[in-house]
């Protein structure tokens, strides 16, 4: 008998009464020695013997008490499933595992489905058992991991898709080969003059006709079956797609491709079986056999490369997603247990050692240490994190060790939202779209009937033998329409460009945001916050006599205080290590400064404007006084007694890369200006700082909004950039709204670009990228549509009353095969996008 | 003309014309929305095109769509209701639920992100009650 530990989440738990009766429900099955279930954490640890009962069986057992085990589910390919004789050792195997409720595997799908307790068993698990039964997995599995099972799904397409194309290659080589045995002696001299192909390799036919002296029936005979499997096998897909889009009255590449080539494969099979036929009517009995396989085989490399490209497109979300760390170090009752991350639960401790990835959102307990954000934010400064900081999930901890109490897990965690939010937006369509949309729609149909016109057109006006080019047009026109082309257009650059910006820390919403980002010409700067840092801090301090002793005397005072001006001076003397007097007598002078004792000596720290208002005499000082509020900054005055000892000037630093964020933005031709709340005065400062000069000062947050319509009525198009929350109006209000995060708190909601650093050089970025990435998508959307323009028509033989040329069948599947792909290399091209300095 | 430059334009035109009107005009059978605990819910298959293609439901009652997707084909990755404001991804080889609560009777068409796969939710107006 072997006892085994389970720990099983449940749901809908309430109230202590249901501890008891889920505890109940799980003592009395069978095999249970022992069950105890938490409330708080929502979870049931049972003991039990694994050869009376199972987890399912303890599942079931809180079911039927009328809770919810939680339970979660995985799927993940197994190779070869398809042709496995059986899957019963396999569910079985996977089944026995501890925590496994229920295996099922699908051979049409080669997909294995687990539903399983979670934490009970780990991927690995499943691996092994895959494993020890014979099989191979298809890509590492991920726990519900949709990307992960993209990942296996797309290997598994360029897996299978080389197979088909050598065996097409090849096929194709012998084709090749075989026709030429059939050149001159017995092709006409028309079909003969639009093989490209065949003119080239001429002299290479005559050798090999001496050297096998075949029957040309035979010959027929021969190319009929070796090119078989090419379109039963390695093109199989293109006839089950069009089936079934047939069925389903619809028409997409697959139909083209199918009756294309199985026009030209039919044509070539009467030829070959009842050559009769076509001598009668006038006709040479040419085959094209080796047209339908070159044109399945340069579908297939297009569709080969295509799919590795593909996968290249969406390596930054693949890149984010693999940040997730898989294992943690739990601490409960000071035990250290390693256990799968997606198991924690908020509240959990952990424990994070030097250079591990942390593996959940939560606030620091204990320690210190450097983190490396980078990943997420794009800030490549590492961040330290002390006691009641915040880190993120999936950054990296430097030197220290850091223990943290996990906030947010599972989907709530910055690291999934931000990849959701990628992947909606790489889902997300941009307007710009649309036409491709509407042409799409109705390509298919339209290009089979342009396919049958030109068939028409050319016997009933064509030149003899009119079959041969009647049926060399209709082929040609078939493969050569790509619509593909058009629907990849727009999803490969979005796809491309919104992952480069979540690598520069910026989230944009869709393709429509990205739109209206790169049309942008005005863009409104909010100051607190955005411009600065948001936090007042000591700038000058202009003492009569002893500057440390005027820093020690407000600190001491200002240490009792709430006020943010307070918090400035204090974190102004911790920062040079002045110790702090204590303080008695404490009092707040509302809206005009604090008084308390110290060292026996009354302290007070005032408004310039109370001070003057008390008639305390500055003397040497009001010079300065003068000079700093002239600049905006806030100044207050320190006093001993009744006399000023000095002047501390506060005000919120400018970002150190504001002033650069801004140049860029006018280098673009922006038309750039800032709107604060705070007075004229101080925010004309900011602006000369950062080199703005239109500033709309003293405007309330719902006044921002007005200001941004008022902008949009002059026909501006305006992004406005502020913090998520204070300027959520005018972020909604903006054509762009831009949120600059500050690293946890995504303000998702109001924004259409999110900029997870606070670096306002993000904004340029964001521009920067908006652009790129809108002009690739026109530049494929061009190219696109130019190439069916130019090549549906030329593959009908319209050049041929004048030049006398009619495409073959093979070049235009080449030109298809090529179009397509070109427009995911050209998406591609985004990839290499560097911000302007370089970063 | 010769004989057989008269039938192959005939059937020619024939041909185009049919196939116009099956690809871009026609519909399929359509299929009623079975009542359950007040949803009108039906089952899609999603493999090169929806089955059924064509949904029948009343108006101002909720509806639901199981879409069990059946292929990996990059066609049909997504599922968009454009006048409901529906966009959904719809895995591979597994139901994706879409609910709404159906408009005001008339034609509401559902496509796949490209474009090039197509349904019609038909929307009749709710029999008056009771």
């Amino acid at each position: 008998m072997s006892k085994t530990r389970l720990v099983l989440p449940i749901e809908g738990m309430h109230c202590a009464g249901c501890v008891d009766t889920v505890q109940h429900a799980l003592a009395v099955t069978r095999g249970v020695s022992s069950a105890s279930v938490n409330l708080a954490t929502e979870k049931a640890t049972v003991e039990f013997d694994d050869a009376l009962t199972s987890a399912a069986d303890l599942v079931k057992a809180v079911r039927d008490a009328g809770y919810r085990g939680d339970t979660t589910s995985v799927s993940f390919a197994v190779e070869d499933l398809h042709y496995a004789a059986s899957v019963t050792g396999l569910e079985q195997a996977l089944a026995r595992l501890p925590g496994v409720i229920h295996a099922s595997a699908n051979q049409a799908t080669e997909f294995v489905t687990v539903d399983y307790v979670p934490g009970a068993v780990a991927s690995a698990d499943f691996e092994r058992a895959v494993g020890e039964t014979g099989f191979r997995l298809a890509a590492p599995i991920d726990a519900a991991d949709p990307l992960e099972r993209e990942r296996a799904a797309r290997a598994r397409e360029i897996r299978v898709l080389s197979q088909k194309f050598t065996v097409g290659a090849i096929a194709t080589a012998l084709a090749m080969i075989g026709s030429m045995l059939l050149e001159t002696a017995h092709r006409s001299d028309v079909a003969h003059g639009l093989d490209f192909l065949g003119r080239l390799l001429m002299p290479v036919a005559e050798p090999l006709r001496a050297a096998f002296p075949l029957a040309p029936a035979w010959v027929k005979g021969a190319l009929a079956l070796i090119t078989l499997p090419v379109l039963t096998w390695s093109g199989r897909q293109f006839f089950v797609g069009a089936w079934s889009g047939f069925r389903h009255r619809t028409a997409d590449m697959n139909t083209l491709i199918a009756v294309g080539t199985g026009a030209a494969y039919l044509y070539s099979l009467a030829a070959t079986l009842v050559p009769g036929m076509f001598s009668r009517a006038g006709l040479p009995a040419d085959v094209y056999y080796e047209a339908a396989a070159a044109i399945i085989t340069l579908i297939l490399l297009g569709r080969l490369l295509e799919a590795r490209a593909k996968g290249r497109t969406s390596e930054a979300i693949h890149r984010l997603a693999a940040l997730r760390p898989q294992i943690a170090h739990r601490v409960r009752a000071g035990q250290i247990v390693d256990v799968e991350a997606a198991s924690l639960t908020p509240g959990d401790l952990v424990v994070v050692k030097p250079g591990e990835r942390i593996p959940v959102d939560g606030v620091v307990t204990e320690g210190q240490s450097p983190v490396d954000e980078s990943m997420l934010t794009g800030e490549p400064m590492p961040v330290t994190k002390r006691l009641g900081d915040e880190a993120i999930g999936g950054t990296v901890n430097a030197t220290g060790s850091l223990t943290l109490r996990a906030t947010r897990v599972g989907n709530d965690s910055t690291l999934a939202q931000i990849v959701q939010l990628v992947e909606h937006a790489q889902a997300s369509k941009a307007p710009i779209q649309g036409l491709a949309d509407r042409v799409a729609s109705v390509f298919v149909p339209v290009v089979i009937a342009l396919a049958i016109a030109a068939f028409v057109i050319w016997f009933d006006f064509g030149p003899a033998p009119a079959l041969v080019f009647a049926t060399v047009a209709l082929v040609s026109v078939l493969v050569i329409a790509c619509p593909c082309a058009l629907g990849l257009a727009t999803p490969t650059a979005l796809l491309v460009g919104t992952g480069k910006a979540a690598e520069h820390g910026i989230l944009i919403r869709g393709g429509e945001a990205l739109e209206m980002l790169s049309r942008v010409r005005t863009v409104l700067l909010d100051k607190t916050g955005t411009l600065t840092e948001g936090r007042p801090s000591v700038t000058e301090i202009v003492p009569v006599a002893a500057r440390d002793e005027v820093l020690r005397l407000a600190a001491s005072v200002e240490q009792r205080s709430e006020h943010p001006l307070g918090g400035a001076i204090v974190a102004a003397a911790r920062a040079e290590d002045i110790e702090l007097r204590s303080v008695d007598g404490f009092t707040v002078l509302e809206g005009r400064g604090v008084r308390g004792t110290v060292d026996r000596q009354v302290i007070e720290v005032v408004s310039l404007a109370y001070a003057r208002e008390r008639k305390i005499a500055l003397g040497p000082l009001d010079a300065d006084a003068e000079r700093l509020a002239a600049a905006g900054k806030t100044t207050v005055v320190v006093v001993a007694g009744t006399a000023a000892r000095g002047l501390i000037a506060i005000s919120d630093p400018v970002k150190s890369t504001s002033r650069q964020a801004v140049a860029y933005l006018k280098e673009r031709g922006f038309e750039v200006a800032m709107v604060s709340g705070d007075s004229r005065a101080s925010a004309a400062a900011v602006a000369q700082e950062v080199g703005i000069d239109r500033v709309h000062a003293e405007i309330l947050p719902s006044g921002k909004a007005a200001l941004v319509r008022e902008l949009q009525q002059d026909g501006r198009r305006v992004a406005m950039v502020g913090d998520g929350i204070n300027d959520a109006p005018a972020l909604a209000q903006a054509d762009v709204g831009i949120a600059i995060g500050s690293g946890t708190d995504i303000a998702v909601e109001a924004s259409d670009v999110t900029l997870i650093r606070g670096d306002l050089r993000g904004v340029v970025v964001a521009v920067d990228l908006a652009r790129r990435t809108m002009s690739t998508i026109r530049q494929n959307l061009f190219w696109a549509f130019i190439y069916n323009i130019l090549g549906i028509p030329i593959a009908a033989g319209i050049l041929y009353p004048v030049l006398g040329v009619l495409l073959s069948p093979v070049i235009a599947s080449a030109a298809m095969a090529w179009s397509s792909l070109s427009v995911v290399l050209n998406s591609l091209t985004l990839r290499r996008f560097k911000p302007a300095w370089g970063a | 003309m010769t004989v057989a430059q008269v039938i192959v334009t005939a059937v020619g035109v024939a041909a185009i014309a049919w196939v116009l009107w099956y690809f871009l005009f026609s519909r399929g059978r359509p299929v009623m929305a079975a009542l359950a605990d007040g949803v009108q819910e039906v089952h899609v298959t999603v493999k090169g095109g929806y089955t059924p293609d064509t949904i029948v439901v009343q108006a101002g009652r909720p509806v639901r769509l199981q879409f069990y997707r059946d292929e990996t084909d990059d066609c049909s990755e997504r599922i968009v209701f454009e006048r409901l404001g529906i966009d959904k991804a719809l895995p591979a080889f597994q139901t994706t639920t879409v609910e709404f609560t159906a408009p005001a009777a008339g034609e509401v068409p559902f496509r796949c992100g490209m474009n090039m796969l197509k349904g019609m939710l038909v929307v009749e107006p709710a029999p008056a009650r009771e």
